[in-house]
């Protein structure tokens, strides 16, 4: 058993230090990420000499009982080098911890290892690193997603108990559907981005990516809550997500919704889900069709909104204050040369999507626009939540890709097409497996439900990964 | 001034908020702490940082809306403003775009016309928002590049901006005047120029006299004072109309005003302003203000100069000027109220306020808040005056005995023999002596150059070493002359 420990839930793994103590815990991640991270390049930093812990004068909870949680590298850590996996954040050392990172020591959880991603969080494949691309645990050649690829195949590969991700238009839900973890993108508000770097901040949410559901109500249990420090979290109570899970979906009502199940949707994925549905339905719940009818443009508002908003956010990198800056004589060449040699391709496609977006002549046909639509979207939500408690539907329109296949940003986008809906209406959503291809890469189920009920999407999903108990794991584990 | 052209002038003006803490973060507020200690996270604009709106700010920015006569929004919203420079954190500036927290008010300004007669004019305000403040870049002293810093950076920012009603740099200077008093009075900003918590820009354009339609206008920045505003402006008047006249067009443009030259000078055309774009700030959710806590904010204020003037002219048979010249200064204002709180007659108290004392402690450049001599001292003083202890060419002599010493009036009078002789059969003797060693000025009143007598009473008073009372010493004088 303890040489296996690297194999532990994060609630097995809590149990286990509680009994004992966390340091083999620690000693076998070490051993586990020298021996797997140079094949998939999921921990882009992790100094197994440092675990950072409260500070001992602090009174912390024993909840998690000193086992680490991974971090994506989005999520500043006081003291320690974040950089979203940017060149432009080399070296940047916040002064600061984010509510998140407090909130995990504060109960007694450690950190160790920070999450490689796509730069910024902009794309779903994990491959815009400047820190070089994450490969999927469980083919190599294949992506893991993103932009929390890293986290979601550090905890595919055993190389993290669990991890926090971040979830803008799918970034925790689609790599966790591609490595075949369970990711849960709570509601907007839910948990506090204080301490986030921002991408799209009326979309983005930190999130749990974890081996099953049980760990991901734990860590909920952990991060949820609100946060004067953040003037978009929202103060409503937060329930005991471990307490309120249960194998029963009696009565619950779920629906298909129409515009889900559409061409471009792998029909692996389609028979998989459906399966999901009936085995749902199995267990007592209602299955019903329902429609969003103007989720079809979720793609288009998204890369409206959501690039507006990361424009204006990634403005402050400019050399002054953190980070690189380019050698230069004069202000106006330090701003573009800082900003040209320090963000990548995709940083700035959308800094430039954004600005135009935003520019004067432009605001109203597209930033305006976009808002409107965004708004019906919402009230497709708010609607089909009057005739269903959860909506079902795949996590990706396909399995993970192969690394280099989409070239064009345009397909690459589209990849979160069942994703960003969530996002676009501040929902809570969860990815869980629901099978495995017959290439033998797993399948996500996408569950979404009513703001502020993560309870009942947990509950859902917990009752379904008791009663299909998927037994296939990633080679690179029986490789490693 | 040409005087077939009329100005149009429009103000705009930031004030900073008298607030403990910053409009968006914790970070403390207080005026020449050193570069870059009165920091957060947040106001250093570091990755992940979110604003949280300072309510106090936003109390204030309500309490001066309410005073302008302005319609307070009934649901607030932030907006992202862009540029890149150094001395702005986040690369944008958190401001009010579209909903501004206060909407359209009003300001009355009054002011002399040239008959001396008064003239009442009201300037309407198009809005009044809140922002926060850049910071500073730092040039000079520094040989290779420059450094910033970010003290200001997030400090609370009410920008007031005027309709384009003013139409001359009297009436500019009236309305910032004004302005101030209000603010103070408010205790909304303490609006001290030196320290940049009350800055000002000027829109001016010209037209022919009758034209409805506005001229093209330019902007004037960097305006240290309200007689820089005055004479900036001024200058602006004569040159476009200069420009005018002369068949060319006004450019449209930002010009920097150079107090030294007194000239303005181009800084940037319209075609090189920037394209803000503005988008409502997300970190910042718009919420509604509640009727009662506005309510609760009007039942706070206070009795505003124009109410206050008016009471020291009727309650303290004050002049408008005098009335004014109190007012003007909330602390002055109060230093008065005091003084006659005592008891001490108003007029008397107005007018050694603002000869004697004012003089001694401008000369010192001691604001009145800290005058040595407080409202009590002064009032004792005013007092022996009332009394006839002293003459007031006595008093003052004391007032600046009173400043070196710190003893009251009645002390020093006292101690220097001061007090007033009233004894008339006292006095007599001395008339007596007097005239008899002055038989020729006698004579030359006897003559009918009536002045004379003038000379009698000095004499007199110099003889009782200033002590007489000199109105006693007249009536005597005249009495025995006749």
């Amino acid at each position: 058993m303890t040489d296996d420990l690297y194999k532990l839930t994060l609630t097995e793994a809590v149990r286990f230090a509680g009994e004992n103590s966390a340091a083999p815990l620690l000693d076998a991640l070490r051993d586990r990420v020298a021996a797997v991270n140079p094949k998939i390049n999921a921990i882009l930093r992790f100094d197994p000499k440092r675990v950072i812990q409260a500070d001992p004068r602090e009174t912390v909870s024993t909840g998690l009982n000193g086992v680490p949680v991974a971090i994506k590298d989005n999520i500043c850590i006081d003291g320690v080098e974040t950089t979203c996996a940017s060149k432009i954040l080399k070296g940047h050392i916040p002064p600061y911890h984010a509510a998140v990172i407090q909130k995990i020591l504060a109960s007694g959880g450690t950190l160790f290892g920070q999450c490689n991603m796509d730069e910024f969080a902009f794309g779903s494949s994990s491959e815009t690193s400047a820190y070089g691309l994450v490969r999927n645990p469980w083919n190599t050649e294949c992506v893991p997603g993103g932009s929390s690829g890293g986290s979601a195949a550090a905890v595919a590969s055993d190389m993290a108990f669990a991890a926090l991700g971040s979830d803008t238009g799918g970034s925790i839900r689609q790599p966790a559907a591609f490595c075949g973890v369970v990711g849960l993108k709570p509601t907007y508000g839910r948990v506090s981005r204080y301490g986030l770097i921002a991408f799209g901040s009326s979309f983005d949410q930190i999130g749990p990516l974890t081996k099953n559901v049980e760990d991901a109500a734990l860590l909920m249990n952990v991060i949820a809550g609100h946060d004067p420090m953040d003037s978009t979290s929202v103060n409503v109570p937060v329930p005991d997500y471990v307490k309120g899970l249960k194998r029963d979906v009696k009565g619950l009502r779920i629906g298909l919704p129409e515009e889900f199940f559409i061409e471009g949707l792998d029909g692996e994925i389609e028979k998989s889900v459906r399966q999901a549905a009936e085995t749902l339905k199995r267990l007592g719940a209602e299955i019903k069709t329902i429609q969003l009818p103007h989720t079809p443009q979720s793609v288009a508002v998204y890369y409206i909104v959501a690039v507006a908003e990361a424009s204006s956010n990634l403005g402050r990198f400019d050399g002054v204050r953190y980070g690189f800056r380019a050698d230069t004589r004069d202000l106006k060449d330090m701003y573009l040369q800082t900003r040209e040699q320090g963000f990548g391709a995709e940083a700035k496609r959308r800094i430039l999507l954004g600005t135009f977006v935003l520019s004067s002549g432009y605001y109203d046909a597209y930033y305006l626009k976009g808002q409107k639509v965004r708004t019906l979207i919402r009230h497709d939500f708010a609607k089909a939540f009057e005739e269903v408690d959860l909506i079902l539907s795949p996590t990706a329109p396909t399995a993970a890709f192969k690394i280099g296949e989409k070239t064009d940003p345009l397909s690459m986008y589209l990849s979160d097409i069942f994703t960003i809906p969530a996002n676009l209406a501040g929902v809570p959503a969860i990815s869980l497996p629901c099978g495995v291809t017959s290439e033998g890469l797993p399948i996500g189920l996408q569950l979404m439900g009513r703001h502020f009920e993560e309870e009942t999407l947990l509950r859902a999903a917990y009752t379904f990964e008791k009663e299909i108990q998927l037994k296939q794991k990633p080679q690179v584990v029986s490789a490693g | 001034m040409n005087q077939k052209y009329e100005a149009v002038i429009g103000l705009e003006v930031h004030v900073q908020l008298a607030t403990q803490s910053k409009l968006f973060s914790g970070a403390p507020t207080h005026f020449g702490a050193e570069p870059n200690s009165n920091t957060t996270p947040i106001c250093m604009g570091w990755p992940g940082t979110l604003p949280v709106l300072n309510e106090a700010a936003l109390k204030l920015a309500i309490k001066a809306g309410l005073a302008l006569n302005c319609r307070i929004a009934e649901r607030l919203k932030f907006d992202r403003k862009h540029y890149f420079y150094p001395d702005l954190p986040k690369a944008y500036q958190i401001s009010q775009y579209d909903m501004p927290v206060n909407g359209k008010g009003s300001l009355t300004i009054e002011l002399e016309d040239e008959q001396g007669g008064l003239q009442i004019r009201e300037i309407g305000i198009t809005r009044a928002h809140l922002e926060e403040d850049a910071g500073k870049l730092l040039h000079e002293g520094i040989k290779d590049g420059s450094l910033v810093d970010y003290n200001r950076a997030g400090m609370p920012l009410l920008e007031i901006v005027s309709e384009p009603d003013i139409r001359t740099p009297a009436e500019a200077y009236a309305y910032l005047t004004a302005l101030k008093a209000i603010l103070q009075y408010l205790e909304v900003s303490d609006c001290n120029m030196e320290e940049g918590s009350l800055r000002c820009d000027a829109n001016v354009s010209v037209r022919l006299i009758g034209e409805t339609k506005f001229g093209t206008k330019t902007e004037i920045k960097n305006l240290n004072s309200f007689k820089a505003v005055q004479k900036a402006i001024q200058y602006e008047i004569d040159r476009q109309i200069e420009i005018v006249e002369g068949g060319d067009r006004v450019v449209q443009e930002t010009r920097l005003w150079n107090d030294v030259k007194s000239q303005t000078f181009a800084m940037r055309s319209k075609e090189e302003a920037h394209d803000y774009r503005y988008f409502p700030d997300p970190d910042l959710v718009p919420f509604t203000i509640d009727r009662e806590t506005v309510e609760e904010i009007q039942k706070s204020i206070p009795e505003l100069p124009a109410a206050r003037t008016q009471r020291f002219m009727k309650e303290c048979g004050l002049s408008r000027y005098d009335a004014s010249v109190l007012v003007g200064d909330k602390k002055l204002g109060d230093y008065f109220e005091a003084v006659i709180a005592t008891g001490a007659d108003s007029k008397l108290a107005s007018n050694w306020i603002q000869s004697e004392l004012l003089a001694i402690l401008n000369e010192r450049k001691i604001p009145i808040e800290n005058s040595p001599v407080g409202a009590d001292a002064l009032a004792g003083l005013i007092s022996l005056i009332q009394k006839n202890t002293i003459s007031g060419k006595i008093a003052k002599d004391v007032l600046p005995m009173m400043f070196e010493t710190g003893k009251t009036a009645e002390v020093i009078v006292k101690e220097k023999g001061l007090v007033q002789v009233t004894d008339t059969k006292l006095i007599e003797e001395v008339a007596d002596r007097v005239l008899a060693a002055n038989p020729k000025v006698v004579a030359d009143f006897r003559a009918g150059k009536g002045q004379a007598v003038g000379f009698l009473v000095g004499q007199v008073m110099k003889e009782t070493k200033g002590k007489a009372n000199p109105k006693i010493v007249n009536e005597i004088l005249t009495q025995k002359l006749s």
